[in-house]
């Protein structure tokens, strides 16, 4: 039960194959211009793609000689501008989508759609009488009107304003709760990805980077490129020399770090890895004892800055004057700490923490 | 006041719009929504009647039209009479340069129809001749709007193409614009300048009343 896609295409260049879980909300992240549109749209059968193969539970929409129209795609779409017939008003879009009904069922069922997206009272109201949020939740309701299968959103809140933005977040995952339909998500913001979808897939150059549960995909990228695109600055290179107790070692500058989820084949050499900045862990200097804590590594403290009720922090681990690494702490914690720049610190990598990165997606 | 040739004048155009209006709303539509190589030719093609002088349209129309062209000849076999100097071929030449006048406002009130809204009326499960009815022609009811007026006006005022291909037969293919040339060829000046005012007025007043109307549709139109 999910939407398998395998799309190939030349202009714009798509070379996509995913399988998205179906009753779920999946993210298409990426950076402008990296296909998320075009995989949306192909999906749609908006776009026809040279070598395409789509299905929904078994049923083929693309692929093996057949191509669904789009009407006939059990579909809903939000375009980034809303698409909304600006001659009509809101209920009368939302009607617009249920031709399929009897005249007597269809007002029914738009007011219906109506109220599940919370435009009641704005149903005589034309599209230029509407604001941002609001045009938002009405195409909201005409793509739900007809009770899709799966429901496309491109960009959906990249128009309207952050406090708007982030109610409609909420009553997305609440509409997700009443419909459990299949919802696919295209954004470029790693923060509206990871608050709202459940499976993410990370886009680039028509190609997918990664796919799977949000919170791991976010935690754990699989290659360097994955890392830049989830924002994760602390990329680095070291040598892989050998292992000892089941956990490889590898060898950062003058440093030896203990390194969980290497494949027991493994050559030693170089190799690239990451750690997210909320993932290295602070020395504390009263507890001298800390001798249980995993890959200390002493450090200069070069910069802090902090960002509401946390600091991000800049620090230059010993006898590596070319790196800086990014951590981020609870401001109390700098405070209580004494962490500001020149100040010697000790930070800590879990060995599980430490991110492995492919060379190639 | 010739009122024959006013009559077959408002006859002409009736005729035209009904023969030109679908052809050119398919044609904008198409001319709209696709890019293909050699557009620009098509749509120069189609623009022809803006820049040739009206007698050199005339010219060929007579030529493709008359007793000795494929069309003239199957013509007078299916009716027993000439296409040319006949209110039937008076139409063919005026649905022929009346094109760009139906055509380009059309076709730039499809234009202006977002690729959004017709996807989303796919998507909305509409069909393609629903989408038309529905979405796209209430959509691009000025641009038709402006069509019909300049049609209108343009078939009524036409002068050089009409007396090439109809000449100046009363009941037939005497226009009014013929007429009144006519009538001041005879220093019948009374009668040609009432009909040179009503002509005048009347064109004045449709094209106001048009421009007005699209006006105000666009202004209820305006941001989506």
């Amino acid at each position: 039960m999910s939407l398998t896609l395998d799309l190939r295409h030349d202009g714009p260049v798509l070379d996509f194959r995913a399988e998205l879980p179906a009753g779920r909300i999946t993210a298409l992240l990426g950076p402008s211009g990296s296909g998320k549109t075009s995989i949306l749209r192909a999906i749609a059968g908006l776009l026809h793609v040279r070598q395409s193969s789509i299905r929904l539970d078994g049923e083929t929409w693309d692929g093996d000689g057949i191509h669904v129209p789009t009407r006939s795609r059990s579909i809903g779409l939000v375009p980034q501008s809303y698409g909304l017939f600006p001659h009509m008003s809101a209920l009368r879009n939302v009607e617009t989508a249920l031709t399929h009904l009897p005249a007597a069922q269809r007002r029914v069922r738009a007011l219906q759609a109506i109220d599940l997206a919370h435009v009641a009272g704005l149903e005589e109201r034309r599209p230029h009488e509407l604001s941002g949020g609001q045009k938002q939740r009405v195409a909201l309701a005409r793509a739900i009107a007809r009770e899709p299968s799966v429901l496309l959103l491109d960009e959906p809140f990249s128009a309207v304003d952050r406090s708007t933005r982030k109610r409609l977040y909420v009553e997305l995952r609440r509409l997700h709760e009443q419909l459990r339909n299949t919802i696919v998500l295209v954004t470029h913001d790693l923060d509206e990805a990871a608050q709202l979808a459940s499976h993410l897939c990370l886009v680039r150059h028509g190609r997918l980077l990664q796919s799977g549960p949000t919170a791991e995909v976010l935690s754990r990228p699989r290659c360097e490129q994955a890392a830049r695109l989830l924002d994760i600055p602390n990329v680095f290179t070291g040598q892989v020399e050998g292992r000892t107790d089941g956990r490889w070692l590898l060898r950062w500058g003058p440093h030896l770090l203990r390194v969980a989820g290497l494949p027991d084949d493994q050559r030693p050499g170089p190799l690239r890895w990451a750690v997210l900045p909320s993932n290295v862990l602070l020395a504390r200097p009263d507890k001298p004892w800390a001798s249980h804590l995993e890959n200390p590594v002493p450090a200069l403290v070069q910069e802090v800055v902090e960002l509401g009720g946390e600091a991000v922090v800049q620090v230059m681990p010993e006898g590596m004057p070319e790196i800086s690494l990014q951590l981020r702490l609870p401001t109390r914690a700098i405070r209580r700490y004494r962490v500001e720049p020149g100040r010697a610190i000790t930070f800590c990598l879990r060995s599980a923490d430490i991110v492995p990165l492919n060379g190639e997606a | 006041m010739d009122w024959q040739a006013i009559t077959l004048s408002v006859e002409l155009a009736l005729a035209t719009l009904a023969v030109l209006l679908p052809l050119a709303a398919m044609t904008a539509r198409w001319l709209a929504v696709t890019g293909f190589r050699g557009k620009a030719w098509v749509e120069g093609l189609l623009a022809l009647p803006l820049v040739l002088p009206p007698t050199v349209i005339g010219y060929y129309l007579l030529i493709a039209m008359g007793g000795q062209s494929p069309l003239g000849q199957w013509f007078e076999s299916l009716t027993g009479h000439t296409l040319t100097f006949s209110f039937s071929g008076l139409v063919v030449a005026s649905v022929l340069f009346n094109i760009p006048f139906a055509v380009q406002p059309m076709q730039r009130a499809f234009e202006a129809i977002t690729p959004e809204v017709r996807e989303a009326a796919q998507c909305c499960g509409l069909t393609l001749w629903r989408t038309l009815y529905r979405i796209e022609l209430p959509l691009a009811w000025p641009g038709i709007l402006s069509a019909c007026v300049m049609t209108f006006a343009h078939t009524l005022g036409e002068f050089g193409v009409v007396l090439m291909v109809g000449g100046s037969i009363p009941g037939e293919t005497r226009t009014i614009a013929i007429s009144i040339y006519d009538r001041t060829q005879s220093f019948d000046h009374a009668s040609a300048g009432a009909m040179a005012g009503l002509l005048l007025v009347v064109s004045l007043v449709t094209i106001a009343v048009s421009y007005g109307l699209v006006e105000r549709l666009m202004r209820r139109r305006r941001a989506v």
